[in-house]
């Protein structure tokens, strides 16, 4: 199964035609945000007025990926997204509270569903097909790559649209925040790795992807296989699972060329990467992401689309010179929270 | 690859019974769970009627076993999913490939209503421990957390076809060998979040709905949660006891209409019960029975009605909305109307669209108005459509 496209709105200039993370954005606080694009070239103005803007992001990325693949119509629409859309949950909750229960307006509940943006899109397209939404926290976005590969599989589907999108707002941060999701003290997300310590950065993002079941000649990489994993009761579980699902893809840790892993700066977060970047994984290339993205249930998309970009460029551009191969396999290992677990294998075309 | 799917328990809470033989007795009896709001904490207690679930907070935890404070979602979910996981009997559930892939519309809202209440005010109040669990997944990781479910974990939200696409999500994981055992299906609590949302879309009826009338004014909402067991034909056999059908075709399709009006024409409806249909290899004739969605909605029941009115045209089978008796359970109506089905098709029962009066103008079916035995029924469809145009069918054939 190949990436015949991917889209990608995030905290770095990665929407559009823009060089590959040439000039990185830096942010200083607890908190990244998305670059947003200019919604006009890509969705109905008079639709962009009423649309949020998770949906906005989501419904643009989703957009651009099919244009960019050369599809008008997908066989299956499918996201993941852990919050959903948050900000007209909080209008419409926020109303209700305020308003006690009186002369609500019904915009922000319609669009507070969660399949929000797989609808609109769907909508837009006048889309019959397949149609999906993940809300599975830290898996959402794997759970829907799943269900896509499984259509492919099938041979319901061959070109299935799949995305992964959440949004932070002022409300959900501030809830996070005291949750003790992120730093206490402003750092730059620069730094976010130089200085570790309790928390992270809060992220978002929307990044979409056209799996196609047949090469199209122009492919970005071959999806070769998802896997999640449920709360692993120590870190020996966990480098089973990562060893069981590298041996049903017949390969094993030497022949992978990159390793992306989900590392967001918060000490004890970080401590099961470290302990594999130490025995199992040592000697092969590692990366991680989050400096670029921040944290968020749904980044492994982030992360998919970083890998795919690398493999179709051929080398990865984030280690030293020395370690510069050509990439054949990238692994993403990624945890939220320590709660879902997931491993992406991507391979060169 | 295509193995079939057997259903081997079947576990519901909703406004008529805390199980399934409660909620069997009450259709039965054709006695509605529709009645004056009595547990959900609203300004709107006295304006329309719901179909709660008959337990407070306090029993549904002791009913349960989780502590008193987590959100009523959670308690439903657990309550029926340890009632289906208990039916089916299967004693080694730990060693075998356990999936639980769960749906629900708003997670843990009800309790994230009672912290905004102190949050809007100062956001540095409100106590987190119930705001911490808001997120959908949240509700399914509580539940998998009781039940020791660990190997495959999922959650799905496509408003109210979301539980329908949980079980068509299970059954495919097992026919693809992902898995051996799943339990699919749905949970959602009553929240002030969901009913004023309903309320400004103007489609709440302020007495007892009545679904697929000429006079139908809207629907009720109500609770619950209704789950299955679905196995693989290797643990099927193993089972010591009767199956109750197989899962013999599904389809999800989307109408592309409007963000929560569907079609007049019924486009989505259509592709969902004719792509199941295909599935099965079953031709319309074949269906003894539909369990519509039928929410009692101008929209839904014209739009439901004209799909059917066209692919059943000649041979209607019997039909009914149970949403009569439960409310329209939102995330958890697909489960809970998968587990009526399956004992329809079992059991060769037909249940009663209550207080149906007048039939709607064109359509060539009427729904049924009694319960009723039919043990010539072969193959159930029950149908789920949502906002965004979500549409799923489902197919139950005897076995």
């Amino acid at each position: 199964m190949y990436i015949r496209a991917a889209s990608n709105i995030s905290p770095q200039n990665t929407f559009g035609n823009q060089p590959f993370l040439q000039e990185l954005a830096e942010y200083t606080g607890d908190r990244l945000s998305c670059i947003e694009p200019d919604y006009k070239a890509l969705i109905d103005p008079k639709l962009i007025r009423r649309m949020s803007r998770i949906i906005k992001m989501g419904v643009a990325a989703g957009m651009d990926c099919l244009k960019q693949a050369g599809i008008q119509i997908p066989d299956a629409i499918i996201t993941g997204t852990a919050y959903g859309c948050l900000e007209d949950t909080n209008t419409f909750l926020s109303k209700m509270v305020q308003q006690n229960e009186e002369a609500l307006a019904p915009t922000a509940f319609i669009q507070s569903t969660h399949n929000t943006i797989s609808a609109q899109i769907a909508l837009l397209l006048q889309c019959h097909q397949y149609n999906n939404t993940f809300v599975n926290g830290g898996a959402s976005f794997e759970n829907a790559l799943l269900d896509a590969m499984m259509l492919l599989y099938e041979g319901e589907a061959s070109n299935v649209l799949v995305g992964g999108i959440d949004e932070v707002t002022a409300n959900s941060h501030a809830i996070l925040k005291r949750m003790g999701l992120y730093r206490s003290q402003p750092v730059s997300n620069f730094e976010l790795f130089n200085a570790p310590g309790k928390g992270t950065m809060a992220g978002e993002g929307s990044a979409f992807f056209i799996l196609s079941k047949e090469a199209s000649g122009a492919d970005w990489a071959k999806i070769d296989s998802v896997s999640s994993f449920y709360k692993p009761r120590n870190t020996a579980e966990i480098k089973q699972q990562i060893s069981i699902f590298l041996q049903s893809q017949n390969t094993n840790i030497h022949e992978i060329d990159l390793v992306i892993t989900g590392n967001n700066g918060d000490l004890k977060n970080d401590a099961v990467y470290g302990q594999l970047q130490q025995y199992d994984f040592a000697g092969v290339p590692a990366i991680n992401y989050k400096a670029l993205c921040g944290e968020y249930p749904t980044s492994s998309a982030f992360a998919m689309w970083l890998a795919a970009h690398e493999i179709k460029n051929g080398t990865c551009s984030f280690v030293s010179e020395s370690e510069e191969i050509p990439l054949k396999k990238v692994l993403i290992y990624n945890h939220y929270q320590m709660i879902h677990h997931s491993l992406i294998l991507l391979s060169a075309c | 690859m295509d193995q079939p799917v057997f259903i081997a328990g079947l576990g519901v809470i909703s406004a008529i019974g805390n199980t399934v033989a409660q909620n069997l007795l009450s259709l039965e009896q054709e006695k509605t769970g529709i009645a004056p709001i009595r547990y959900l904490d609203t300004e709107h207690r006295d304006e329309f009627p719901v179909g709660e679930v008959k337990l407070s907070n306090d029993e549904l935890a002791e009913l349960s076993g989780f502590k008193p404070g987590i959100s009523r979602t959670a308690m439903l979910n657990l309550i029926a999913v340890r009632e289906a996981l208990t039916d089916a009997g299967i004693a080694n559930l730990a060693a075998l490939r356990t999936g639980f892939v769960s749906a629900n519309t708003v997670g843990g809202m009800d309790k994230t209503e009672d912290f905004f209440r102190d949050f809007l005010s100062d956001n540095a109040k409100g106590r987190l421990r119930d705001v911490v669990n808001h997120e959908c997944g949240a509700v399914t990781n509580l539940v998998a957390d009781q039940l020791g479910i660990r190997h495959y974990v999922s959650t799905i939200s496509t408003a109210c076809s979301s539980s329908a696409n949980a079980i068509m999500y299970g059954a495919r994981l097992i026919k693809n060998h992902m898995l051996d055992v799943v339990i699919a299906g749905g949970t959602d609590a009553l929240t002030r979040f969901t009913l004023n949302g309903f309320n400004t879309l103007m489609i709440l009826d302020k007495q007892p709905c009545q679904p697929f009338d000429a006079n139908r004014r809207g629907l009720n909402l109500g609770e619950g949660a209704g789950y299955v067991v679905l196995v693989s034909e290797r643990i099927a056999a193993s089972l010591k006891k009767e199956l109750y059908c197989t899962l013999s075709g599904y389809h999800n399709a989307n109408d592309a209409y409007h963000q929560t009006a569907s079609s007049p024409e019924g486009t989505g409806s259509l592709l969902a019960m004719e792509g199941a249909l295909k599935r099965s290899g079953l031709q319309p004739a074949n269906i003894g029975y539909i369990n519509l969605h039928g929410t009692g909605t101008q929209n839904n029941d014209s739009s439901e009605g004209a799909a059917i009115s066209k692919l059943f045209a000649g041979h209607n089978p019997k039909m009914s909305s149970t949403k009569a008796f439960t409310g329209h359970t939102l995330g958890a109506s697909g489960g809970i109307e998968a587990v009526f089905s399956a004992l329809a098709v079992q059991r060769g029962l037909v249940y009663p669209n209550l207080r149906f009066e007048t039939p709607i103008e064109g359509f060539s079916f009427t729904p049924e108005t009694r319960f009723s035995s039919q043990p010539a029924i072969k193959h159930v469809l029950s149908n789920s459509f949502g906002f965004g145009g979500n549409c799923s069918s489902l197919i139950f054939s005897k076995l």
